[in-house]
């Protein structure tokens, strides 16, 4: 028996239609402005085309996150949460945390970037979760093309089981949005079935070529560490990889600290930083750009931070980006965005980066 | 009689789909194809066989030949041929970067002459002067077309030849006693101008395109150094852009004491317009099977022509073929004593057949030809070109309403967008046309892309025809994409799953792993 959770949120997408970028604190203004709830058609599209000849159960939460759509249809299903009368992102945490218990196979969700970061807090890497595009914003990774593409998704994965991928979670700062500034930030990463012609974004032919590709990189990164230098490693699977080389304790979303190939400290913050290479004479920064976005300092790692970066020479910092996520950046350049201009004027220009086992790729980086 | 436009018509194709066993299956006890004589007593009773042949090498049991007639090998194999999509079946249009041309079946014809299928590459050389001649006169011809001053015809392929120039890179720098460990190369060279220098060891360097589209020169300014060995590039790229600048690259990669290595693959545009050594190269090699009709892709075996400069000569591989005084050909071992000859890179002195048929084509064109087969190439694709990007769902990145040389690489990545149909599917479904299409090496640079070189072979009606056969599958794709998607539905082949087949975890390439896997 497969047991798939399902969330919906029900204003997802709602302040897009009616030009207020986002839904995160705005949807009663939304609502009356005319905004109509996407989220649940949409699910149900999904529903629909679902073939999966199997025996299945759905677990969700009451009223319009999932039970009033799952009723209407006649899906098998049974609650897993009570979910509050006016629905927010706290219902969607403990609306997973739920599935936790209930052991589910897969996790479906239909709302944008909010949602997914929500969904991240609440279970991590620990379920596999297909996102069905629904809100104003969809910047992640983890969002099937469209509703038709996210059904095929999930046959695929409950026929097949079909690879998972670890993709970006990835959302804005919604005040900052609303003021007209846009600012990314790399909230964590969700387990996805990986299909490419099925995901938004996915350049890559295979997922197996993007693993080697980073092992790659990680066997040239690690063939080349000297002694006796302080290496800071930034967040991302592709520095995970590094790190697994090594078999050292990694932070997928954080910054580790090494030292001759071992550990000094796990997910270190801006001041645990400073603290630390105040003791080092030599240190390296090993980082790899957002996807997609090609942020290399500022979104997603702003642990190392510019009051860090004020000490560090440019030549010591090793980008390492696979080949399909330089591809992914369309012959844009990778960006500087931390809080000091200074410091972004004085990173820019060309790097070799690290594209795999003794291959570099000039790149120029941009403020 | 009314006249037919054909230009506009779909090409009805299907695949000749038999039901041919393997041919370890057709056979019958007993049945024979030839009859062999019984050896003559006479003959016999000269010869012991065990003392000619050593008991170790003698057979135990008798080797497992399919028993099967004549008539049936024949359909046999005539059957097989038909379940390809081969040059003489499509208009080869789609297989960018391959310059496959229809090569003159006349030229096949000499090469299979008697003169040619009973010489011996071991014979004196007196006894196979032709031949010799023939190889002699081609290295001059190729002088003529690159600039350079002596070429080997050794190298079997274009990959062979990259490899070939890097170990003269090496061969160089190992006489001048410096290390120097990088080469660089540009994103849309040919894949192998990285990963044959990447197998002698050297670390590769890329320079990705800057907003124009062509090879980024501040970033190669960062790239050169001391420690560069050579740069590699192909120019044209197989964008179909031409670095106009290469003469910059060229010279500060020499400022910087390196050697700059040309690959040719995508010359067809460029005979007789521009030369390597023009151009500030040290080296380069053009395939004889592509851009001199020998002909490509599983057609027969590949030259890999390699030049060089006069202060390379010495570490060419050998032997190369000379003339002495008295007119006289020969093979010639001896026309450099240093150490550092990388020697040998296959047997003999290349594949004699391609070198013959090279040779042909160019007598039969002359200079003025050469030219001609250029200029034809590339009018015809810019022609393509052109029609295509009327197209809404085409688009080509880089040099925006500039033309490019010999081939483009398109991208189809809108009606991706819209319909999830892909370029891998669009290429299923022109198969359903008798239409081969190519989309690009891996990684795809390029979203969703298709690469396509008409060369100057094809008429313009071949042309249209092509172009009208993409577009209707262009626009079925947005009509109907799932039957895109199921393509092919007219070729002897089902569609791959090819996301499984490429997770190497999946792989059974011997009997052995493939019962390991499944438990047997």
């Amino acid at each position: 028996m497969k047991k798939i959770g399902l969330i919906i949120n029900p204003i997802a997408g709602l302040g897009g239609s009616v030009g207020l970028k986002g839904t995160d604190d705005i949807y009663k203004e939304a609502i009356a402005l005319g905004a109509k709830p996407k989220a649940i058609a949409k699910t149900r599209t999904v529903l629909e085309l679902l073939n999966f000849n199997g025996e299945y159960i759905f677990y969700t939460a009451s009223g319009d996150m999932g039970e009033k759509l799952l009723q209407e249809m006649g899906v098998n299903y049974e609650c897993s949460y009570i979910s509050q009368k006016e629905t927010s992102g706290n219902d969607t945490i403990k609306c997973a945390e739920s599935f936790l218990k209930k052991d589910v196979d897969l996790i479906v969700f239909s709302g944008g970037d909010g949602t997914a970061r929500d969904i991240y807090n609440a279970i991590g890497e620990k379920i596999p979760v297909i996102g069905i595009p629904a809100g104003v914003k969809m910047q992640s990774a983890i969002f099937a093309k469209n509703p038709i593409k996210a059904s095929n998704l999930i046959n695929k994965f409950l026929i097949n089981g079909i690879y998972l991928k670890e993709c970006e979670v990835i959302d804005l700062d919604e005040e900052m949005y609303r003021k007209g500034e846009i600012q990314v930030k790399l909230y964590g990463y969700l387990n996805v079935p990986y299909d490419k012609t099925l995901l938004q974004n996915k350049k890559s032919r295979t997922l197996s070529s993007e693993r080697n590709n980073q092992k790659q990189i990680a066997y040239d990164i690690c063939d080349n560490m000297h002694e006796d230098i302080l290496y800071i490693i930034g967040p991302g699977s592709t520095t995970k990889a590094i790190m697994e080389n090594l078999s050292l304790n990694n932070t997928l979303i954080g910054v580790d600290l090494i030292y001759n190939k071992r550990v000094i400290k796990n997910d270190v913050t801006e001041i645990e930083i400073i603290d630390e290479i105040s003791k080092y004479k030599k240190i390296i920064i090993i980082i790899t750009p957002i996807g997609g976005q090609g942020y290399i300092f500022g979104r997603g790692n702003q642990q190392i931070s510019d009051k860090v970066l004020r000490n560090i020479r440019k030549e010591n910092i090793c980008i390492v980006a696979t080949k399909m996520k330089l591809a992914g950046l369309k012959n844009e350049p990778l960006l500087m965005d931390t809080e000091s201009l200074e410091i972004n004027e004085k990173f820019k220009g060309y790097y070799k980066v690290v594209t795999g086992y003794n291959e570099r790729a000039i790149q120029k980086v941009s403020e | 009689m009314k006249k037919i436009n054909r230009c506009n018509i779909l090409k009805n194709f299907h695949q000749a789909k038999w039901d041919e066993p393997i041919i370890f299956e057709l056979s019958k006890k007993g049945e024979r194809g030839i009859l062999v004589p019984e050896i003559d007593e006479n003959i016999k009773s000269l010869f012991k066989l065990d003392d000619i042949l050593p008991k170790n090498m003698k057979r135990k049991v008798l080797l497992e030949l399919p028993e099967i007639s004549q008539s049936r090998v024949v359909r046999h194999f005539t059957r097989l041929s038909q379940e390809t999509l081969g040059a003489d079946v499509n208009i080869e249009i789609g297989q960018g970067t391959c310059t496959v041309k229809y090569s003159p079946k006349i030229n096949e014809v000499i090469a299979r002459s008697d003169n040619m299928l009973e010489i011996h590459p071991l014979q004196d050389d007196e006894t196979v002067q032709g031949i010799l001649e023939v190889m002699y006169n081609l290295d001059y011809f190729m002088r003529e077309i690159s600039g350079l001053d002596q070429f080997t015809f050794q190298p079997s392929g274009g990959s062979q030849a990259v490899m070939v120039m890097a170990s003269l890179v090496e061969a160089y720098f190992n006489e001048k006693g410096e290390k120097r460990d990088e080469i660089i190369t540009t994103l849309y060279s040919h894949p192998s101008d990285a990963a044959a220098p990447a197998l002698k060891g050297y670390k590769i360097i890329y320079i990705h395109p800057d907003e124009n589209g062509y090879p980024d020169y501040e970033a190669f300014k960062l790239a050169v150094s001391e420690k560069t060995a050579a740069f590699f590039i192909a120019n044209p790229e197989d964008t179909g852009v031409y670095n106009k600048r290469v003469k910059e690259f060229t010279k500060l990669v020499h400022d910087n004491g390196g050697l700059c290595c040309y690959d040719q693959a995508n010359a067809n545009g460029l005979l007789g317009v521009t030369r390597a050594k023009d151009a500030g190269f040290d080296m380069c090699f053009f395939n004889l099977h592509k851009t001199f009709s020998t002909p490509h892709g599983c057609g027969g075996p590949a030259t890999g022509a390699t030049g060089v400069t006069k202060e390379l000569i010495k570490y060419l591989p050998k032997p190369i073929v000379s003339k002495n005084e008295k007119g006289f050909f020969y093979l010639d071992y001896d026309f450099s004593s240093s150490e550092y000859s990388i020697e040998k890179v296959r047997m003999f002195n290349g594949v004699a057949q391609v070198a013959l048929k090279a040779y042909a084509w160019i007598m039969s064109l002359g200079a003025e030809g050469l030219y001609e087969v250029a200029k034809v190439a590339v009018l015809n694709n810019n022609y393509m070109f052109k029609k295509l990007m009327e197209n809404k769902w085409i688009d080509a990145p880089y040099i925006k309403g500039k033309q490019r040389i010999e081939q483009v690489r398109y991208t189809i990545e809108k009606l991706t967008n819209e319909t999830g149909v892909t370029s891998g599917d669009i290429q299923r479904r022109m198969m359903d046309f008798g239409l081969h299409y190519w989309t690009s090496h891996h990684p795809y640079y390029i979203e969703e892309p298709m690469t396509l070189e008409p060369t100057e072979t094809p008429s313009k009606e071949d042309i249209d025809i092509y172009i009208d056969t993409l577009v209707y599958v262009l626009n079925e794709a947005f009509e109907n994409p799932d039957f895109v998607k199921s393509a092919p539905h007219s070729s002897v082949c089902h569609q791959l799953v090819e996301d499984v087949l490429d997770e190497p975890n999946n792989w059974a390439i011997t009997w052995r792993t493939y019962k390991k896997q499944n438990n047997l």
